[in-house]
């Protein structure tokens, strides 16, 4: 099987966080169109790594090049502007502000205020609650509603990669099976995606490759099957650090 | 009748005058979790600009003390504020102090701390007949100012691409930035302003007043100040709010104290602030979902 070029590149990166190093030099390659996922438990750092990605943590080493061109030194409100969005763990809508405002912050980075509208719209059609809650502060959407939201938010910007850290977590399986439906529907708009999970077992049926990190490294990482049929699966996930699993990356 | 009339409008003007100065300080605060006691020095400078501009027609020394202030405010966030930006609030309440001293005690270096007359638009000082009422012309205008004003703020902030920023960015920082909101756009904007808040309570100070002086936008601000936290920090209904409430039942005690009880007006209100407080601590109008700063 060909590679898809990949789009996303992370070498040997660290992020600290004072005397807590959070990420132990991961190497990370998201290719073109691929949906891929990091999986791995509570504390793991997964957050860290998509966090440094987004620029929202330097990293304390290591480079991240995204379609070609390094992502060092690019300021956070920047590097959405390079094709990257972010739904970020708690999805932070802005509770106080109108779903349509919320939508409109998605699009930012943009200047067509037409094609933005029919975007919107669009998002309308596909969840119809938002529709109907347009005028309502997002605060008053349920959990579910507001991830809808959250991942509508990250598109409005039209990126090229979207990272999700997460957007599972505490909804009902109805609801998370409509956000994984909805990332199926992303995928075939040739967005690439890079899906953060505790939840592994999730998100197999989805990804083409799955990384499974624990204690700041990657410790098995593979096609989605293989990962999933690996009998070190269990123990990469939980944390024992088997350096002979790193052969396998 | 007329009395009650007069001391509601008393009420009313003062109110406006607190409610413009901590809905300044909210601004800031909003954006930046910065309690910015230098916003009095941006009423005093802009007050010592009309003074040096006495002389020129009217709108031409208007028009200098608003440029004065906002240039003034943004050059204080670029030399004193964008620095501390990822720094504790505390560091920058530090910060806000110093520019403020530092603004306080420049301005007696150049001009002295004599309190100089300065006679802008005695005309508004004349008493008029409204609706049967004999009241000051000026505090009609300073209640039309401070009313055309919030309406302006307010439609820049729910109608505007940069105030819709300005919203988010109060709210949650980061996830605005991350979205592609401009931090340092946000946050200039916030302090242009302020920048024109504090030239409009100073020009009706002023007119007031007829003096100008170096201490003048100090005690304005702390007063301002208590009027954003009872208000709610963070929500600017609730510092436009509170700071109307402060104004308002200051003059409404000047009216209802008995005579010699009056003296000791502002630790009524304090208690009544202290009280507030205590039954509410968010304040009156909460802000919702505050968030980490940048």
């Amino acid at each position: 099987m060909n590679a898809p070029a990949p789009l996303l590149v992370v070498s040997g990166l660290v992020v600290r966080y004072g005397v807590v190093t959070a990420v132990r030099g991961v190497d990370l390659a998201v290719g073109d169109g691929e949906i891929v996922s990091i999986v791995g438990p509570n504390g793991a750092g997964k957050t860290s790594l998509v966090s440094a990605v987004a620029g929202i943590v330097a990293p304390a080493e290591g480079s991240i090049t995204f379609a070609g061109k390094g992502l060092g030194g690019v300021a956070l409100e920047d590097v959405v502007v390079q094709g990257i969005a972010l739904v970020p763990e708690g999805r932070h809508i802005f509770a106080s502000l109108t779903v349509t405002e919320n939508l409109m912050l998605g699009a930012t980075i943009r200047r067509d205020a037409v094609a933005v509208q029919a975007d919107i719209e669009r998002y309308f059609a596909m969840f119809p609650i938002l529709g109907q809650r347009r005028r309502q502060p997002a605060g008053q959407l349920s959990g579910g509603e507001q991830q809808q939201l959250a991942v509508a938010r990250a598109m409005l910007s039209r990126p090229r990669l979207i990272m999700l850290d997460e957007p599972s977590l505490g909804l009902a399986p109805a609801m998370v099976d409509r956000v994984y439906d909805l990332l199926r529907a992303i995928r075939e708009q040739g967005v690439t995606i890079l899906l953060v999970e505790q939840n592994a077992e999730r998100v197999f049926g989805l990804c083409d490759r799955v990384y499974v990190m624990s204690g700041g490294e990657f410790g098995l990482s593979g096609g989605a099957t293989e990962v999933k049929n690996d009998p070190r699966f269990d123990a990469a996930y939980f944390g024992v650090h088997m350096r002979e699993t790193a052969d396998l990356r | 009748m007329e009395r009650f009339v007069q001391t509601l409008v008393d009420a009313v003007s003062l109110g406006s005058l607190y409610a413009l100065t901590a809905l300044g300080i909210g601004l800031i605060f909003g954006v930046m979790r910065l309690i910015n006691f230098a916003h009095g020095e941006l009423i005093t400078i802009s007050a010592y600009a009309l003074l040096a501009l006495f002389g020129l027609p009217v709108p031409v020394m208007l028009f200098g003390g608003i440029l004065t202030a906002v240039v003034l405010a943004l050059l204080t966030e670029r030399a004193a504020f964008r620095p501390l930006r990822s720094a504790d609030p505390t560091t920058l309440l530090i910060s806000s102090f110093a520019v403020s001293f530092f603004l306080q005690k420049l301005l007696i270096l150049v001009v002295g701390s004599r309190l100089k007359g300065l006679d802008l638009l005695p005309e508004l000082n004349r008493q008029t007949e409204f609706l049967g009422v004999r009241l000051q012309m000026l505090q009609i205008v300073t209640i039309a100012i401070s009313a055309v004003l919030l309406v302006g703020l307010t439609w820049f902030l729910k109608a505007t691409r940069l105030g819709l920023h300005m919203r988010a960015a109060a709210e949650d920082f980061r996830m605005a930035r991350v979205l592609g909101v401009r931090a340092n756009n946000v946050i200039a904007t916030a302090f242009a302003l302020s920048g024109v808040l504090a030239a409009a309570v100073s020009c009706l100070i002023v007119v007031q007043t007829g003096t100008v002086q170096p201490r003048m936008g100090v005690q304005l601000v702390i007063i301002a100040f208590v009027g954003t936290v009872i208000g709610g920090l963070g929500s600017l209904p609730g510092a436009a709010l509170g700071g109307f409430l402060v104004g308002a039942a200051s003059i409404m005690l000047q009216a209802l104290l008995p005579p010699d009880l009056r003296a000791f007006r502002e630790a009524f209100v304090f208690i009544a602030v202290a009280l507030i407080l205590l039954f509410r601590p968010q304040g009156l109008i909460p802000a919702r979902g505050l968030k980490e700063r940048i």
